[in-house]
């Protein structure tokens, strides 16, 4: 079957398994095969992190359930197929939440720290991979080998954010943070420019939990760089549920409708809502976290020949200038992005090829169209020219040498896998494309 | 269900291991009910329990239960009586061998008959009691399109679900003097591990979708429902071709 990240723009043609059971998986995982084999979890990685063409892909989707819950401790074991999204619900009605989430609830917990993913509150709480507190994986090899961040760290940290390589995550324990109520005390300000819009992040993740900056990647000139800051934290009073109904994206969208004039007065419309003054209000932590989730299938706005996301992170020292350039490179290509996102990330991750790291993340979309694979390789190089990284969920077209630049832990990386995979058992189309295994 | 605030509902669920059954626990305890998980599979059934329980806080139960095994029928609905609340039955056990495996191997079609057809009867047989006594409930029994009419593909299935479909209409009658409704599901395609990989699906139902149809036309005391409800046309079509036509086509 065909199958495609979230971006839609890479597609494989593989032989898919979908067990249901968890004795499934492992003999999924055990069949014969020529070529390899990787997880395709909630499909919300935008590049090809969890495709495999030509080869296998096993689906942990039906592996969905909660396997205990310690409402005191608040410890949670789950297969892999749980989503983020559900775990949130089910821990906010005894008061805990996931303490990482990313912008979709549709992430599996398998999926988020295969990716090692991050959220608003990076700088404060770091990335999901800290909060995991064992993992049962099936190693290439068949054996199930339960991991920690103490026993065999080596191969722990490979597995957060190994996208997927060191073998099978069967169940894992996460480490829920206990929260006073289901809602958030938000506040948006606007930014008139790069320079302000920095200031103001810098200021806000001293103060606030959650930082996140929308910003507008279509204004050029003084307003280069102007957006919306949203910071939030953790609310003392309880407000209503948010709605449970979804809009569904009915059908493709024709590739013309994401054009230059359609993203400019998106964005146009998405700043001047707001007054100047700013506004704070009391949200859902479900809604403040997962706002495109209402809209089902909104990948399908982008018609079919898809789209890819491009997110860099640059430290600190770098940010003011790399952000300029990068910000420069994209409104002068002219091709716009529908919702460009920036904020600040405080902590690096455990990971080998764990993305996150002090300092700014941008991250934007771009419609598959002529001219595209140019922007992201200006975009790449530009990354690689401040010391930044790309991110492996969102990617789909960076090359192997600047992958290898810019994840310097590269090589502890290929060491572990070089111990427990040396028949080469776990493929995809990114180890591939990045020669990840060399 | 029907209104009755101080009763305690439990649904019985029978081959909790299929996904449709999985889904339609999580729902019917989300609305409020315990559960009773029923199956062969008891690793599985277990992970289902803690799943269920910690979703929704509901109590939930798992007996073993092989539908093949009628000697032991009797004993099982009394546990499950006892443990129960108020009972309610989903029925969702089936097997489906491959056709041109059964015409080679009779041993498939006695396997159809007997967890199709005569496990369904058998622990219906003996929840119908139980279920007259109690005066009111409901009875959910997951058949299929197949039993509409005998097809080339899958006659044999389609003929032990066209007998549990018959027997469902009496039973239908039988408990409707004591207050129970009976409703008969027609899954077309269901998303599950009995189609995954068949080529040329279509209508295809989730588990999800096709759990709370279910949970939908108990509540509302349905007697046969098509699910997804497209498959109601297609199969009125079906019905009617006429048989020296039907013979040759090869669905
Ligand atoms: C709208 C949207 C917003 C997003 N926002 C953010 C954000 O704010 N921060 C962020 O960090 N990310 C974000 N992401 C990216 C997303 O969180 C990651 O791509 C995440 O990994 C997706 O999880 P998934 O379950 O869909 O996994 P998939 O995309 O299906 O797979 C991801 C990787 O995990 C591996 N994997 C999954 N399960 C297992 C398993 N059981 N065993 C072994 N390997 C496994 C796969 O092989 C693959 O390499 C966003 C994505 C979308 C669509
Ligand atoms: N999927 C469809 O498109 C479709 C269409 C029409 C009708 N249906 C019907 O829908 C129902 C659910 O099926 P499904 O699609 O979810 O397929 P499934 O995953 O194969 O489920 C079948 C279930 O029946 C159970 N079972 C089989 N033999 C049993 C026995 N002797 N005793 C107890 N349980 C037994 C299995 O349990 P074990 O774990 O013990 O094997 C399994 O849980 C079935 O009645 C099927 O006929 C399905």
């Amino acid at each position: 079957m065909e199958l495609s990240g979230w971006g839609r723009a890479l597609t494989a043609e593989v032989r898919a398994w979908r067990p249901e059971r968890a004795p499934g998986l492992a003999e999924a995982f055990r069949a014969e095969r020529e070529d390899g084999v990787i997880v395709y979890a909630g499909g919300r990685s935008y590049g090809d992190a969890p495709l495999n063409g030509g080869g296998d892909v096993i689906m942990t989707g039906r592996l969905d359930r909660i396997l205990s819950a310690d409402w005191e401790s608040g410890e949670v074991v789950c297969e892999p197929g749980v989503t983020i999204g559900d775990l949130m619900r089910i821990a906010l009605s005894h008061k805990f939440i996931v303490p990482v989430s990313p912008g979709t609830g549709f992430a599996t917990v398998g999926g988020g720290l295969a990716n090692d993913v991050h959220g608003k509150n990076q700088h404060r709480h770091g990335s999901f991979g800290d909060h995991v507190q064992w993992v049962d994986l099936m190693l290439p090899s068949g054996e199930v080998k339960r991991i920690t961040p103490d026993a065999d760290s080596e191969l722990f940290n490979a597995t957060v954010g190994g996208i997927g390589l060191t073998g099978i995550m069967l169940a894992m324990s996460i480490k829920l943070r206990r929260v006073k109520s289901n809602a958030v005390l938000m506040r948006e300000k606007k930014a008139r420019d790069l320079d302000e819009f920095l200031a103001m992040q810098d200021e806000a993740r001293e103060k606030h939990a959650y930082v996140v900056g929308w910003i507008d990647a279509t204004a050029r000139g003084r307003s280069l760089g102007r957006g919306i800051m949203e910071s939030a934290d953790d609310s003392q009073g309880e407000t209503d549920a948010p709605p449970g109904g979804r809009i569904r994206m009915p059908v493709e969208m024709p590739g013309f409708a994401m054009n230059r004039v359609s993203i400019s007065l998106f964005n146009a419309f998405y700043y001047h809502r707001l007054p100047f003054g700013g506004r704070e209000r009391q949200a859902p932590i479900t809604q403040f976290l997962y706002p495109l989730d209402a809209i089902e299938d909104w990948n399908r706005l982008y018609g079919k020949r898809g789209f890819y996301q491009f997110q860099c992170a640059l430290p600190e020292v770098e940010s003011p200038v790399g952000l300029r350039k990068l910000m420069e490179a994209i409104s002068g290509a002219g091709t716009g992005s529908f919702l460009a996102v920036l904020k600040s990330m405080g902590k690096w991750g455990r990971g080998h090829l764990s993305f996150p790291m002090p300092g700014y993340t941008l991250a934007l979309d771009f419609p598959s169209k002529p001219g595209v694979i140019e922007l992201l390789d200006r975009l790449e190089r530009i990354t690689l020219d401040h010391g930044g990284r790309i991110y492996l969920a969102k990617d789909g077209a960076m090359k192997a040498e600047s992958f290898a630049q810019m994840y310097p832990k590269l090589d502890e990386f290929r060491a572990v896998l070089d111990r427990i995979d040396p028949n080469r058992v776990m493929d995809s189309d990114m180890s591939r494309r990045l020669k990840i295994r060399g | 269900m029907t209104s009755n605030k101080n009763r305690k509902e439990s649904w019985l669920v029978l081959g909790a291991s299929s996904s449709v059954a999985r889904a339609f626990a999580r729902a019917a305890a989300e609305d409020g009910a315990d559960i009773i998980l029923a199956g062969r599979d008891m690793d599985d059934l277990g992970r289902t329990a803690e799943d269920v329980s910690v979703r929704t806080g509901r109590d939930v139960d798992v007996i073993a239960f092989d539908a093949e095994d009628v000697a032991s029928h009797a004993a099982f609905v009394e546990d499950a009586v006892n443990r129960a609340g108020f009972l309610n039955v989903f029925l969702a056990f089936g097997a489906m061998p491959e056709q041109d495996e059964i015409d080679t191997d009779f041993a498939l079609a006695e396997r159809s008959i007997a967890v199709n057809y005569t496990g369904a009867l058998s622990v219906l047989h003996r929840l119908a009691p139980h279920l007259e006594e109690q005066g009111d409930g409901h009875v959910v029994v997951l058949s299929s399109v197949a039993g509409d009419r005998g097809r080339l593909k899958n006659y044999v299935y389609g003929s032990a679900k066209a007998g549990l479909n018959t027997y469902l209409q009496g039973l239908r009658a039988r408990l409707f003097r004591k207050g129970v409704s009976v409703t008969t599901i027609k899954p077309g395609f269901m998303d599950t591990d009995m189609t995954w990989g068949i080529e040329g699906m279509f209508l295809v139902a989730s588990p999800d979708q096709a759990a709370r149809a279910c949970l939908n036309a108990a509540r509302k005391r349905r007697h046969v429902v098509y699910v997804p409800f497209f498959w109601w046309g297609i199969m009125n079509i079906i019905r009617h071709i006429p048989e020296f036509i039907f013979k040759k086509m090869n669905i």
